[in-house]
């Protein structure tokens, strides 16, 4: 960067509004606009198509999912050595892609991100259809899915309690309390969206609907105060949880002794990894969303580009993570721990590990460059490059390590079924059926939220809107 | 128009309700009111409206004591329940962890604390908010229905003690230029109907039976085998003993060892001791030496083995005797009292050769017992023998004067 070009340096000005959303100014708008896409008679024809598609493949996930409840765990193609296969991939892997959701609910809310505004409901909304596709896999895994129920603490005939100092019970708690807090948390924000649905509805079935769900919200200033406050408290709480929950997932790894996982520095690593394959699954959805349902004032290119930041910064910091893995094991001088690494790098999985690094080390440092992080067609193909190689470091971590650990003799190599396959993609299936179905049946925007930074929402003194409308910025200059 | 209607229903005042271009202006009519000492009235917004809780004259909400409260609750919950079942109700020692401390057992009570408190703050807000509440009187007024897209509303209660038809319209009317109305409650319920409300309780409550027939049954003694609802490992794809069987040409499920397998330690060894025979006939004399602590072998392995069938005593008469006699059993061949003159005649080595072979229905004992414990046996069903089949003239004479005194 030379000295002209810093010397004009375009920069928020921090007591100034920034203009969040384009073109829609004022609340009427914006409620249309979003609206809009809900009470528009027909959905178009691009959603059509699309639904038709993510249906079948739901369809066949619930096929796959009662062939494997019928038959039994032997149809994937998990086995001695690797007897975790895709199933825990899958596993880790959507539910990485959960945490951004509430990252940019709760992180983005406390840290004050007014941007989170746009895209925080659709983000939330995809934490929920990932833990969903996520929750599936170790409930079907366990082999005899009707004693599913063994994994909570409930009072039994066998007089049996879980084991609560086994990590894989610590999961089965972090993984349902986020899914719980995640939805109360989407719903509690759902709340005055819903009525203002219900109060535009023009049929009674839709009016009954939206407010059976909205729960009689009026919008009155004693709701809005405690709603403010309960929405700070889960937020707060939503905070520490997210990054407890991927944390406790990488426990199932790091507490056992397998060489590869055995490591203090899964926690930080898995939850920088799940940030970023959740940015990248929220760039991947929202790219043909906006489009597709005409926000592109209230999802700026503004907002992406920031959520391009995020998956540069945590795309790095996952880059440094296998860079300190690679350190430590040669500098733990364990050999267990040095050959394991190399077996990743130049092993069997050769390809996977690669292709990994490409994925989410390489391609990801293109968005330094401003002009391929604010053009549609590469942040998108990037952001697919991200879904990619998140899911290539699971299969990595799980697959490297177990196929080859101690024994030489005991191991193998592992290779999916083809109902391993297909249930993978019919999750995919699955989780955007449930999103093009939020995007036609509910607010895919926050459209209180987005009203609460508009100018019209922060009248100083008596007359007139605030005097920074119009005023994004101010030029600063560096001599 | 402003006193308290009587309970008559349709058209009773509820508040006056006045409608405001921004945020500005109803945030001036909430602190006008607010000094004039009003208290009862309530301003609606599609949005929250930054600092109108001052404006208004609120005071600031319990909902972050209720959340703490239940985030505690869920922390002292989650840690005694860990103890209670990891420690005490079933204790379970595992990788040589502590059946209960703090590091392991971090992470559920941190879950759970999230938890609790995330329900306090959502249902705390929801119940102070007292939602769902589907019906109220600022609804029916049509143009309130912009509260939730861009309209700002107040809304000023009769209830209110400072309310005064004339002087609070006024005093809306220097903020806002648009016309106050008048919001009434109809007073219609939207209750359910008494029938609909009594059947759901109905169904509430039937719904509750299964439930209680399983707590009843839970805290009753039955010496029935518990009732599985999946039968997983009873009912398993296996042939049971004796069972017939198509897949062997001889029919039979089990199967013998195949032809020449010998088991280790097994391999006949030529000699008395594993044949009980000198030559061609059963031995008469004992091949060990038969000492009291020999004996006292013989009389433990003969209480494990041979009691079932024969008895304490060797009469034929032990548990699974008795029993089968009680079930008269058609099949059953009464054990062979060991006081048989017949059996008593018979040669030590015959005996040894009983016990490891077996004889007619009695099965063979020499895989379980060893040759030399066999031999002990046969010593002590020798001394059982003698005992059950004394005479006076085997009594010590020392002894024989304490027999007649008695």
């Amino acid at each position: 960067m030379t000295v002209s070009d810093t010397s004009r340096l375009v920069l928020d000005e921090p007591y100034a509004r920034p203009i969040l959303v384009d073109g829609a100014r004022d609340l009427a708008s914006i409620t249309d606009r979003v609206c809009g896409v809900v009470e528009r008679p027909t959905p178009p024809r691009a959603w059509y198509v699309a639904i038709t598609i993510t249906s079948c493949l739901t369809l066949m996930l619930f096929a796959m999912v009662g062939y494997l409840i019928a038959t039994g765990v032997g149809v994937w193609g998990n086995n001695s050595p690797a007897f975790w296969g895709w199933d825990i991939v899958n596993f880790v892997f959507w539910v990485g892609i959960a945490h951004a959701g509430t990252l940019i609910s709760a992180i983005l809310f406390l840290l004050r991100q007014k941007w989170r505004t746009s895209i925080n409901r659709a983000a939330e909304a995809m934490t929920l259809f990932a833990v969903c596709c996520a929750g599936l896999y170790p409930a079907v895994h366990v082999g005899r899915v009707w004693v599913a129920y063994w994994l909570f603490p409930v009072p039994n005939q066998m007089q049996m309690w879980p084991n609560f100092r086994s990590p894989l019970l610590w999961d089965v708690f972090a993984v349902s309390t986020y899914a719980t807090v995640s939805l109360l948390f989407w719903y509690m924000g759902l709340l005055p969206d819903l009525a203002t649905l219900r109060d535009r509805a023009t049929s009674g079935l839709k009016r009954g609907l939206y407010g059976f769900f909205a729960l009689g919200w009026c919008g009155s200033a004693r709701h809005w105060q405690r709603f403010e406050r309960a929405y700070l408290i889960l937020a707060a709480l939503a905070t520490p949880l997210v990054l407890s929950v991927h944390s406790v997932v990488s426990f199932d790894f790091a507490v056992s002794q397998v060489p590869g996982w055995h490591t203090t520095i899964f926690p930080p690593y898995f939850v920088a990894g799940a940030i970023f394959s959740g940015f990248g699954m929220v760039v991947t959805t929202m790219v043909p969303a906006r489009e597709l349902f005409g926000l592109k004032e209230l999802i700026t290119l503004r907002h992406l580009e920031n959520m391009n930041k995020v998956i540069l910064a945590t795309g790095s910091i996952v880059g440094l993570a296998y860079a300190t893995e690679f350190f430590i094991a040669w500098y733990g001088g364990n050999p267990y721990e040095r050959f394991v690494f190399l077996n990743r790098a130049l092993g069997p999985y050769w390809w996977a590990y690669w292709l990994m690094i490409f994925c989410n080390v390489v391609a990801p440092q293109f968005l330094w460059i401003k002009k391929i992080r604010t053009n549609l067609l590469f942040m998108f193909v990037i952001s697919i490059f991200v879904n990619i190689g998140m899911w290539l470091e699971r299969f990595v971590i799980v697959v490297t390590s177990l196929t080859r650990d101690y024994i030489p003799s005991s191991w193998g190599y592992f290779k999916p079924t083809a109902v391993d396959v297909c249930t993978f993609v019919g999750t995919i299936g699955l989780f955007l059926t449930l999103f093009l179905l939020f995007c036609r049946f509910l607010p895919m925007v926050a459209i209180a939220e987005v009203k609460t930074i508009l100018p019209a929402a922060h009248g100083h003194g008596a007359h007139g809107k605030h005097g920074g409308e119009g005023r994004p910025g101010r030029e600063v200059s560096h001599g | 128009m402003a006193e308290r209607a009587t309970n008559t229903g349709a058209g009773e005042l509820h508040a006056l309700l006045a409608e405001f271009d921004d945020v500005d202006a109803v945030s001036g009519a909430a602190r006008a009111l607010r000094d004039a000492g009003y208290r009862r009235f309530e301003v609606y917004s599609p949005f929250p409206i930054h600092g109108i809780e001052r404006s208004m004259g609120l005071s600031p909400t319990r909902l972050p004591w209720i959340a703490l409260g239940a985030g505690l609750t869920g922390t002292s919950l989650a840690l005694f329940f860990q103890w209670w079942t990891n420690a005490v109700d079933y204790p379970f020692k595992i990788s040589g962890k502590p059946l209960f401390g703090i590091p392991a057992n971090i992470p559920v009570t941190f879950e759970f604390t999230v938890l609790l408190a995330s329900f306090g703050a959502f249902f705390g807000m929801l119940i102070l908010n007292r939602l769902p509440e589907h019906h109220r009187p600022v609804f029916e007024n049509p143009r309130f229905r912009r509260a939730t897209d861009d309209g700002f509303f107040l809304a000023v209660e009769v209830d209110d003690p400072r309310f005064d038809p004339r002087a609070t319209r006024a005093l809306l009317e220097q903020h806002t230029r648009r016309p106050l109305e008048e919001c009434r409650d109809s007073g219609q319920t939207r209750e359910l109907p008494g029938s609909v409300r009594a059947a759901l309780v109905s169904v509430a409550a039937l719904g509750l039976l299964p439930l209680a027939g399983v707590v009843w049954a839970r805290s009753q003694d039955s010496s029935r085998p518990p009732i599985h609802v999946v039968n997983d490992m009873d009912s398993q794809p296996r042939y049971r003993a004796q069972a017939a069987n198509p897949v062997f040409s001889d029919g039979r499920a089990m199967r013998s060892d195949a032809l020449g397998t010998q088991a280790f330690g097994e391999l006949p060894r030529p000699g008395t001791i594993t044949t009980g025979k000198q030559g061609d006939a059963w031995t008469e004399s004992f091949p060990v030496p038969v000492t009291p602590a020999f004996l006292a072998r013989g009389r433990e392995r003969f209480a494990i083995y041979c009691t079932p069938c024969h008895g304490q005593s060797g009469y034929g008469d032990g548990l699974v005797a008795l029993r089968a006699a009680e079930l008269q059993e058609q099949n059953w061949v009464q054990p062979s009292s060991l006081h048989d003159p017949l059996v008593r005649a018979r040669p030590v080595g015959q005996l040894f050769d009983t016990v490891v072979n077996g004889v007619r229905t009695m099965p063979a004992y020499g895989r379980q017992i060893p040759r030399e414990d066999a031999w002990a046996v046969v010593a002590y069903v020798r001394a059982l023998q003698r005992s059950q089949n004394a005479a006076q003239a085997d009594v010590p004479p020392t002894e024989r004067a304490k027999l007649g005194a008695q």
